[in-house]
């Protein structure tokens, strides 16, 4: 123990406590996305959200191998079948999973078909056996299934449609076409909205009042007249693929509105910051402002925001098709599924029909929920 | 004076807005290749029915469908003089239809009054779900009032309209016996307005209302609830609540006058979404509003007959946005004044 000149007492032993030559909170110190991240993981909604709709992604190469049967692929002998139950026991006996076998029967009544169970002989699954023809990953041929019919049977999980094709595999089939459109129908509004949103935000002006009015008289119009208008327009000649492209861009041509305003509102605010002032008094161009000091402050709320609208395109794809104004047939999609189940006889008598609405309202629901996640997660002023 | 001042103003945006509108629509309607009546004179060529020949030829220059298509617009909408003198959509024509071979205004008839009539329900029916449901959710955040509401609205965004409306359809019908299909009794459709009527429209528009108005009522129910914690997490809240005034009488003075100001300007973007749900919903359940006449005319390229009611359904939210801006003028100050206080 010493006294210093001041009159303190100091200890002459060395410290030996903590290392303070560490950084203190040192898993402050991540990436920012790796921060993002870690606040995003605990909006356990959103997460649950998040894996499913990767997956939900991730399958859509894979829905060939996935589905039992092809999307058109017809079994004339089951016509609107019900749903065919998978079971595991049969007579209090493990034989793995199997199906029974169902012929029709045509009830002359009722003008239906009536659907025998053969309970006596199971037909068990086969698995990664050979079936309908499909090109895996879009270019590969292939014919191998997850699942197929066993010899003499069907297996239809979700019942058949109005043809006698699997509704199951057409939900697969579909969701690829179905889960697209909005991502298509999202970048198209996504660079409308930046470009405008950005050009009107930073030059104001003319140019700005102009934006402005025109996403004023967009915003103010009913979107499903317009897009059903505009989707009337498509020749009837063209092919699946451009159909589909042209929907896609028609779902985002009337929804750039919404983000054009966001940016724009948060351009007016940025663009008198110091850093925007000293880079255009070094020369920077208007548009190097733009994209490399502008741009990357707000861009991860933009896409936040942009999740939340893919629904909206979901929606909107759905309800295009269903009308009959949007994609046709032999493209699939829940939308044009839906097509079939438009009346209430099919809701009353083959209500399985109508399950292509399951997976909208999840996925639907999942892009909400993530969406929402991803944007608490972002928010910097998040308590 | 003021605020008629305001009112005048906004009626003169919204009638420039109309205009800029119509052309887009007439554009839009003109977009794909061809038209009813050249399509229809090819087809009776190839059949070989020179004489029909002769009458859509009659039409095509009756209503100068052979003319550039600016001057199709400007006759369109009575700005300039066409083949009978001025007689657009500023006179009062609305046009021709040819796929139904009688005039617009005969075949929209009374759909124009029930489509008005079904989206002022939907939008009563949101007022009336949002409002209590938001305030309470807000008021009891967090407990099970705020997860029930919170969970309904979810699934109200996520369920396309048209499938609800199948399916509140069937089971609407099968438990509590509501009729099928239309707005009225067939037995009423063309009769004059009577007492019998005018009750089986109110029993037909409850799903049609309930399906159309939901998507709405759950977005905005989130978004006055969202206002309202804001709010309610003030200062003047706690204040209010410290010199002992009772929590009902406290929201309804303070945090929810401040919270309304968003639900009136809301209508800007709820009405648009309402008139998209009723045209489709329209479709789906047969009403007779101009959906189902829409989806006709767009399929066949019924030119006159789609740009009419594209034109209505513009016309019907511009103006519901009309309403609803001077009905926050005349709620809150800060916009009657601050035209005066620049």
């Amino acid at each position: 123990m010493s006294i210093l000149p001041d009159g303190r007492f100091v200890d002459d032993a060395p410290y030996t406590g903590e290392d303070i030559s560490e950084i203190r909170d040192k898993d402050l110190d991540v990436p920012n996305w790796r921060l993002v991240f870690r606040r995003f993981r605990q909006h356990k909604l959103g997460l649950a959200s998040a894996i499913f709709l990767l997956l939900s992604y991730f399958m859509l190469p894979f829905a060939g191998f996935l589905s039992p049967y092809t999307p058109n692929e017809r079994n004339a002998f089951h016509l609107y079948a019900p749903p065919q139950m998978v079971r595991l026991f049969h007579e209090g006996e493990f034989i793995g999973p199997y199906v029974y076998p169902i012929t029709a029967e045509v009830d002359q009544v009722n003008f239906r078909w009536i659907y025998e169970q053969d309970r006596k002989n199971p037909a068990k699954l086969s698995f990664f056996c050979e079936g309908g023809k499909y090109n895996l990953l879009g270019f590969i041929p292939s014919d191998t299934h997850l699942v197929c019919a066993p010899e003499g049977a069907t297996v239809f999980f979700w019942g058949s449609d109005r043809l006698g094709r699997d509704v199951f595999s057409r939900i697969m089939y579909g969701a690829q076409l179905s889960l697209t459109v909005g991502l298509v129908g999202i970048t198209v509004s996504f660079l409308i909205g930046i470009i405008l949103g950005s050009i009107a935000g930073y030059f104001g002006g003319f140019l700005d009042w102009i934006i402005n009015r025109v996403i004023e008289i967009l915003r103010s119009l009913p979107e499903l007249p317009l897009w059903l208008a505009l989707s009337a327009a498509v020749p009837s000649h063209w092919g699946p693929v451009s159909v589909f492209f042209i929907i896609s861009i028609i779902l985002g041509i009337l929804d750039w509105p919404g983000l054009a305003r966001a940016v724009r509102s948060k351009f007016l605010s940025l663009r008198e910051e110091e850093f925007v002032k000293a880079a255009e008094m070094m020369g920077a161009k208007p548009s190097r402002v733009i994209r490399k000091h502008l741009l990357p402050n707000f861009l991860s709320h933009l896409i936040a925001s942009a999740t939340l609208s893919i629904p909206a395109m979901i929606l909107g794809e759905t309800a295009l098709s269903f009308l009959g104004l949007g994609l046709r047939a032999p493209a699939v999609s829940w939308g044009v599924m839906l097509n079939d189940a438009q009346n209430l006889a099919s809701i009353e008598i083959y209500p399985w029909t109508a399950i292509p609405m399951l997976p909208i309202i999840v996925v639907v629901l999942a892009f909400n929920f993530f969406g929402d996640g991803l944007r608490d997660a972002l928010d910097p002023n998040r308590a | 004076m003021a605020i008629l001042r305001y009112a005048f103003f906004r009626l003169l945006t919204m009638l420039a807005t109309l205009v800029v509108v119509s052309a887009l629509i007439f554009v839009i309607i003109n977009l794909p290749p061809g038209d009813y009546l050249s399509n229809q004179i090819n087809e009776l060529r190839a059949t070989g029915q020179e004489a029909g020949v002769a009458k859509a030829e009659f039409l095509r220059q009756e209503y100068a469908l052979d003319r550039p298509i600016w001057e199709q617009y400007l006759i369109w909408m009575g700005f300039s003089e066409g083949p009978q003198g001025f007689s657009g959509m500023l006179q009062g024509d609305f046009g021709w239809s040819f796929e139904f071979d009688e005039p617009v205004a005969d075949i929209v008839g009374e759909a124009l009054w029930l489509t008005v009539l079904v989206n002022l329900a939907a939008v009563l029916f949101v007022y009336a779900v949002a409002l209590p449901l938001g305030v309470l959710a807000a008021a009891k955040s967090k407990t099970w009032v705020d997860y029930t509401s919170a969970f309904v609205g979810y699934l109200g965004l996520a369920t396309p309209n048209f499938l609800l409306a199948l399916i509140l359809f069937y089971y609407g019908h099968k438990y509590l016996n509501l009729p099928i299909g239309g707005l009225m009794d067939p037995v009423y459709e063309g009769e004059p307005m009577s007492f019998d009527k005018m009750w089986s429209i109110l029993v037909h528009l409850i799903i049609p209302t309930f399906v159309i108005g939901t998507s709405g009522a759950a977005g905005m129910m989130q978004r006055l609830r969202a206002n309202m914690l804001d709010e309610l997490a003030k200062p003047y809240v706690e204040t209010a609540l410290a010199k002992g005034m009772a929590p009902p009488a406290m929201l309804k003075k303070y945090p929810l006058r401040v919270a309304f100001n968003p639900f009136v300007a809301d209508i800007g973007t709820l009405l648009p979404a309402l008139v998209s749900g009723s045209v489709l919903v329209s479709v789906v359940l047969g009403l007779q509003t101009i959906g189902p006449v829409l989806l006709q005319a767009l399929k066949s390229q019924d030119q006159f007959l789609a740009g009419f009611v594209l034109m209505f359904v513009a016309l019907l939210t511009l103006f519901g946005t009309l309403i609803s801006d001077v009905l926050l003028a005349l709620l809150d100050p800060r916009i009657r004044f601050g035209g005066r206080a620049k």
